[in-house]
């Protein structure tokens, strides 16, 4: 099975408050708050992770569920928020042109 | 505002965060247009550095809507350093500019950065009378050029009107105009005293009965029955509610690094040259004073008929004389839609005559 990686668009906006991630569009302005898994897999979505990986490290030993099954909903939850412009997704690392962006904080200033 | 928007807002008003903020880069500009309540000589603008690192502060405050205006931003050279470490701390940034600095390649650059919207001030769609108010010839030309340029680049533009006597004839040109272009517009008219005080740009707002014409128009306001009905007395609940965001959950930072509760606003706060910013926003008396303020504490509102739609700016009120009084000129657009004149304004009247019986 092939791997996917995910990786922040950089044309959002994002700010955590009051512990949730709070994303703006860049496609439409409209804005999103990311329940705590979507949250996690936002804040490890580096483009060079593959999203397995985030799902096993980050998601499994913090929810107590089956690698597969989280892995399948973290998919479908990455699709989604690919189709709102917040996530990038590929088969493929994704590496961005600027390369401050790979260091680019990920909205927890909080 | 969406649901999402105004949930956003009251958990920031809950916590005490300034979840916006607008940055004044300079106050110079390329156009003297004579509304204008700034003085355009630099005073000591903050440097790249100390802007940089105010953008630091204010994301670990939690500001999360940043507005970049001026003066004109283009005129720093700096702008797009300036521009690309905000992005960089995933604020979401609006410009507000004039935009005649704008051409293909400037506006490649804010979409590749990101920027969520660009607020363009536009008076007219005739140039003479566009011109005759920015005192710059050709600006309407160019402005509107940018505003393809932004447009052609997918980005979201915003025509901002400021309605005048002068183009006061105008509104509906440029709300045609800002249709071709497939911009929004808005349309204010409200003219602001200078940032030193001085009143004399109110001379140039729209009178009373163009006020009125204005508050009938069915395009504008919408159904204007309900638009100009007198609202009920205000319950508890209003007189227990914020007159207004500014101190709440937003403020304003000038080019020299002034503090105020907003840009209308001029009552100095802080200055983020010697205090860190969430000290000033977290500790400052003035601040304090303003989140202690009620719409039952304000002279006059708070027994007003008007008081739960009126638009009272306590900016204005504060260049009154007092930030717990009325803006008159928000008592005059009170009447004007309503036919019902304010509690303060029917004072004002008293006051008045009172002086002429004296002069008698």
């Amino acid at each position: 099975m092939s791997k996917l990686y995910v990786a922040r668009n950089i044309r959002v906006a994002a700010r955590i408050l009051d512990g949730e991630m709070r994303i703006m569009s860049g496609k439409d302005s409209t804005l999103f708050t990311l329940n705590k898994t979507a949250t996690t897999i936002w804040q490890a979505a580096d483009g060079a992770t593959p999203l397995d990986e985030i799902v096993e490290r980050r998601i499994c030993p913090e929810y107590e569920v089956e690698p597969a099954a989280a892995l399948q909903d973290a998919e479908t939850l990455a699709r989604e928020l690919a189709a709102h412009g917040i996530l990038e997704v590929s088969e493929n690392p994704i590496f961005s042109l600027n390369p401050r962006a790979a260091n680019r904080p990920a909205g927890e200033f909080r | 505002m969406s649901g999402l928007m105004q949930e956003l807002s009251a958990t920031a008003l809950a916590l005490g965060v300034p979840l916006s903020a607008q940055l004044d880069l300079t106050y110079r500009c390329n156009e003297r247009c004579v509304h204008c309540y700034l003085d355009h000589d630099d005073h000591g603008e903050m440097t790249t550095a100390e802007i940089k690192h105010l953008l630091d502060e204010m994301a670990e405050a939690g500001v999360f809507m940043l507005t970049l205006s001026g003066g004109e931003i283009f005129l720093r050279k700096d702008f797009f350093e300036i521009l690309e470490h905000a992005r960089w701390l995933t604020f979401c940034i609006k410009l507000k500019t004039n935009a005649v600095m704008i051409r293909e390649r400037e506006a490649a650059r804010i979409r590749e950065l990101g920027v969520e919207s660009i607020q363009v001030s536009i008076y007219s769609h005739r140039p003479e009378v566009h011109d005759a108010i920015t005192l710059v010839r050709s600006s309407l030309s160019r402005s509107l050029d940018a505003i393809r340029f932004l447009k052609a680049q997918g980005l979201k533009v915003i025509i901002a009107n400021v309605l005048m006597a002068q183009n006061m004839q105008d509104y509906e040109g440029v709300r045609a105009l800002a249709d071709e272009l497939g911009v929004e517009s808005t349309l204010d008219p409200t003219v602001t005293p200078m940032m030193d005080g001085n009143r004399s740009t109110l001379n140039l707002g729209v009178d009373n009965t163009a006020l009125q014409r204005l508050f009938r128009n069915e395009s504008l306001v919408g159904d204007v029955e309900e638009f100009c009905a007198v609202p009920p007395r205000p319950g508890e609940d209003e007189l227990q509610s914020l007159p207004c965001s500014a101190g709440h959950t937003a403020c304003y930072v000038s080019p020299y690094g002034d503090f105020y509760p907003c840009v209308q606003f001029p009552l100095t706060c802080g200055n983020v040259r010697r205090q860190r910013f969430a000290d000033i926003w977290r500790n400052s008396e003035q601040l304090k004073e303003i989140r202690s303020i009620r719409v039952k504490d304000l002279s006059g509102c708070s027994q007003c008929t008007h008081v739960t739609n009126c638009t009272r700016c306590p900016g204005l009120a504060y260049m009154e004389g007092n930030m717990r009084g009325p803006s008159i000129q928000d008592c005059e657009k009170s009447f004007a839609r309503t036919g019902v004149p304010s509690v303060n304004l029917q004072s004002k009247k008293h006051s008045v005559k009172n002086l002429i019986q004296i002069r008698m």
